[in-house]
């Protein structure tokens, strides 16, 4: 039984800790965001199984829901925002090719 | 520049990861002795509630819980100091209208439940407040432009309550009682579940609030000015 136990400890822990570094070196906001919602929802297990339910109430509904339904918000509207910028940095670079364009006509 | 400043945060940001190793380490191998757990238990029966952790948050250490709400509330003040909100989504489609009829009821109803039971089982103001603020998010994601909460000037009310009530109750202990926020053991049940109702409401309008991300769309708004707003 102990060893079960173990066993279980070991895979809750390992993949916390793969969650954990996925979240911090994925390039993208979003996925980061995704992985960080899977993190938050699996500590709140190691939380439960360390024997305090209430952190681990807390974690799920604060740390893993709400949080992360505002850093999706946050990384939707900053991906907004960049494409806005790239769209006028290419509108910018269209008019200057039209100019110049007319120039050597 | 940008590189060099991401190098610049992760290696400060290692260092202070070193730093509470370093304390979790000297704290866990020193062993500082009895700790605060058999007291907390000892004094339980004067607390007015029979869940330990409860009667931290809410009694022994309620000064935290005040400070923790004010936190609360001076992020929704940035955040609607950013400007007003983004426009809502578009009106949900059956499926997500049937789904947020369920939920909605259901999160609130065990936002209660939560609530309620705190003040012997595990629960509380932050976990129901946090059910409460998810409902809203699901309704502002159904296309409610408010997220379910009421119109701005109603809104600055709920998200004060916490705080208000909470500093009303010590201030009134401090003057009539025993001193800031020290219960009198035959109320102290009472207070407490006052304290908490009010925190949890709002908890709840602020993590709602707080997704809408802005301050808070007028009510006879045109789908023009909103275009305009979002923009």
């Amino acid at each position: 039984m102990s060893l079960l136990l173990f066993v279980f400890d070991s895979i809750l822990l390992l993949t916390l800790l793969g969650l954990a570094t996925a979240a911090v070196l994925s390039p993208e906001p979003r996925n980061a965001v995704m992985l960080f919602i899977a993190f938050g929802l699996w500590l709140s297990l190691v939380w439960a199984r360390l024997g305090a339910p209430d952190v681990a109430l807390a974690e799920a509904a604060i740390g893993a829901g709400i949080g992360g339904a505002l850093m999706l918000a946050a990384a939707r509207r900053s991906a907004r925002r960049d494409n806005r910028r790239d769209n006028r940095r290419d509108n910018r670079r269209d008019n200057r090719r039209d100019v110049s364009c007319q120039d050597a006509q | 520049m940008n590189r060099d400043l991401s190098l610049l945060i992760g290696i400060l940001v290692s260092l202070l990861a070193l730093l509470l190793i370093w304390i979790f380490y000297t704290t866990l191998a020193a062993d500082p002795g009895p700790r605060l757990a058999p007291l907390a238990l000892e004094q339980l029966p004067n607390s007015g509630v029979s869940h330990p952790v409860t009667a931290v948050l809410l009694n022994y250490r309620a000064y935290d819980t005040l400070l923790e709400l004010a936190v609360l509330l001076a992020a929704i003040l940035g955040i609607w100091s950013l400007g007003p909100a983004p426009s809502g989504f578009q009106p949900a489609g059956p499926a997500l209208t049937v789904l947020a009829n369920w939920i909605v009821p259901l999160a609130i109803i065990t936002g209660g439940y939560l609530l309620w039971v705190g003040g012997h089982a595990p629960g509380g103001a932050f976990q129901a407040g946090a059910l409460l603020g998810s409902a809203g998010v699901i309704l502002r994601l159904a296309g409610h432009e408010r997220a379910g909460l009421p119109n701005e000037a109603a809104q600055r009310w709920l998200v004060v309550a916490g705080v208000g009530l909470f500093l009303l109750v010590g201030l009134l202990l401090a003057v009539f009682g025993a001193g800031f926020l020290t219960y009198p053991k035959a109320s102290a049940k009472w207070l407490i579940l006052l304290i908490e109702t009010a925190a949890t409401i709002a908890i709840g309008s602020t993590l709602a609030a707080a997704y809408v991300g802005g301050r808070p769309p007028l009510a006879q708004s045109t789908s023009a000015a909103s275009k305009d707003l979002g923009a």
